[in-house]
């Protein structure tokens, strides 16, 4: 008998597992050590997140296979690893605000953020759906119990049901789609299927249906229209660091994952699964947009423009090129500064426990008297605006020029007019802010040290990626996945 | 012996009661028992599946589903009992402070 070992590597979850240790140690160092200041945990958790970092930098380019082929440490994980690692960074920063830590159990809330990176991180490092479904669900459930951490709050806990009861409802119908898929291919690797099918065709009810249901779990996770419903909802309930940790995080994950699923299939007839990625491409751009329009409360607005970019993001899917995933992971690195910054600046000028300072109508007249939270805000709403030299002009530009060389004229076209509509929720931001006189004396309290230094960093970072895009651009041209 | 396609559609009826349950039911625990059955009848599915290809996988797959599907429990469970402390009901109608 043939008996051969299989290769562990387990370097190759070295990240992953410096962030479990990390997790493990907030949530347990409080029982030991009383009267623990929330700074000192959140230190821990950067020191986990820089470890796990130097740990992902040292496995970049050496392109290992873990665990007999569970595990896969190609630059394309590490980059999409290290820009979910940013994410968390600045969100626990985020957390670091005075006023937001009414009823908020720190130590389970770091904990959990970094669970729920482990689950990203797994999500992203493997072509076996096995894999990619264990990530998923310990990235949704931490997510479920962050979205409720405020849990004597009846909206907090409102968006954790509402966010749990369908994300649920998006498992079982990945799950679905996977046996399905399984059920024609023989195989849960992502890979393989993906050879099944360039074999046999993009045809056959299993292989159909199932693609389309493992599509469906998919979109309810990256919140694609239709399957958005529940976003502004939660994203308005949760705590403002959990729901901009969220809107990137989450997004970037499916996606990493459909890029995977896509690639494996590209060189096929395009005419077979691109349809269907191009009307929900171009549904998620105008109806994010234009329900933005009309909203009142910034956060839910901001949840709206995620689910906006979500579509640019799927314009660089469907451009099915090497191109298309340099630009998706670019983009998604100045999406994750400029949402996690806009969300900070929200927490800086609102007090979001009491639910004051959301309003539009609140944040008239404070440009001048915060110069540092407006400029801030100012920069950050021109960059999801995509108004040069912003990093999001740069990103939009680098996604739209992959999707015209892969000939969607028409889905560019659209995009850029959804990108001319945006301006004015965008702008009108920072109408309020610099130019309407104050209606009310509104209190805005003190913010602490980390959550100045995080917009400070996402506001430098989005203004350096606009201008020194190509060394940025680069980098990820480094991390595409290899020719099939 | 039973053919694999009686498993996979009684698997396939499962799965859309379950989804019917979802849509129609307005009860956050009755909801939360037809997304079971959705998981459940996926259980059934690669089940049959694994034995049909004769592969391993699916099995264990299904061990998978289950132990997530605990884990879920236990925060799903948590998050309904807070709400009804809150709110003092679970009828998903009348969780409705978030709308815009």
């Amino acid at each position: 008998m043939d008996l051969s070992l299989p290769v562990i590597h387990i370097q190759s979850i070295y990240p992953q597992m410096i962030l479990v240790l990390f997790a493990i140690i907030v949530v347990i160092l409080p029982l030991f050590v009383h009267n623990l200041k929330r700074e000192l945990l959140a230190l821990i958790s950067v020191v986990g997140l820089v470890l796990a970092y130097f740990s992902l930098i040292n496995l970049w380019g050496q392109n290992l296979t873990g665990f007999n082929g569970m595990i896969v440490g190609d630059n394309f994980s590490i980059a999409f690893s290290i820009i979910f690692l940013v994410g968390a960074f600045l969100a626990v920063l985020l957390s670091l605000n005075t006023v937001e830590n009414e009823y908020l159990n720190y130590s389970d809330f770091y904990s959990m953020l970094l669970f729920a990176l482990v689950g990203l991180l797994m999500m992203v490092s493997s072509t076996n759906l096995l894999v990619i479904f264990i990530g998923l669900e310990i990235l949704s459930i931490s997510l479920y119990v962050l979205a409720g951490i405020r849990k004597m709050r009846v909206d907090s806990i409102e968006a954790s049901l509402k966010y749990f009861l369908l994300g649920a409802f998006a498992t079982g119908f990945l799950l679905y789609g996977i046996a399905l898929l399984y059920g024609a291919s023989g195989s849960i690797d992502l890979v393989e299927i993906g050879k099944y099918i360039q074999a046999n065709g993009f045809s056959g009810t299993f292989i159909l249906a199932g693609a389309a249901m493992l599509l469906i779990g998919l979109s309810f996770k990256a919140a694609f229209v239709p399957f958005h419903m529940w976003t502004p909802d939660v994203y308005q309930g949760a705590p403002t660091p959990v729901t901009a940790f969220m809107s990137a995080g989450v997004k970037g994950a499916a996606l990493a994952v459909l890029l995977r699923f896509v690639w494996t299939i590209a060189p096929l007839s395009k005419a077979d699964w691109t349809i269907a990625i191009w009307i929900i491409a171009f549904l998620t751009m105008t109806v994010g947009n234009v329900v933005a329009i009309a909203q009142s409360n910034v956060k839910r607005m901001l949840a709206y423009s995620s689910i906006a970019h979500a579509g640019y993001l799927l314009v660089g899917v469907l451009a099915g090129s090497q191109l298309g995933q340099a630009s998706i992971m670019y983009y998604l690195l100045v999406y994750t500064m400029m949402n996690l910054g806009a969300f900070g600046v929200i927490s800086y000028l609102g007090n979001s426990n009491k639910q004051e300072n959301l309003n539009l109508r609140d944040y008239r007249g404070l440009g001048f008297k915060h110069p540092f939270a407006g400029l801030a805000m100012a920069i950050f709403m021109f960059s999801l605006a995509g108004v040069p030299p912003t990093g999001g002009f740069v990103g939009k530009f680098y996604l739209f020029n992959s999707a015209i060389q892969a000939g969607y004229l028409w889905l560019v076209i659209f995009g850029v007019m959804n990108s001319v509509i945006s301006a004015y929720y965008y702008l009108r931001v920072v109408v309020n802010l610099y130019m309407h006189e104050p209606e009310k004396e509104v209190a805005v309290p003190k913010a602490s040290l980390g959550l100045s230094f995080a917009l400070l960093i996402a506001m430098v970072a989005v203004l350096q990626m606009g201008i020194m895009s190509s060394s940025y651009f680069e980098f990820f041209r480094q991390a595409v996945i290899a020719m099939p | 012996m039973v053919p694999v396609n009686y498993y996979l559609i009684v698997a396939a009826i499962l799965f859309a009661l379950g989804v019917l349950g979802v849509l129609i039911r307005r009860n956050a625990l009755i909801i939360f028992m037809s997304i079971e059955l959705m998981l459940n009848a996926v259980n059934l599915t690669f089940v049959a599946l694994a034995r049909h290809l004769h592969s391993i996988d699916g099995q264990i797959f299904v061990f998978f589903i289950m132990t997530v599907a605990a884990a879920e429990v236990a925060v799903g469970l948590a998050i309904i009992i807070s709400v009804f402390r809150l709110k003092g009901t679970i009828h998903v109608d009348e969780i409705n402070l978030l709308r815009g």
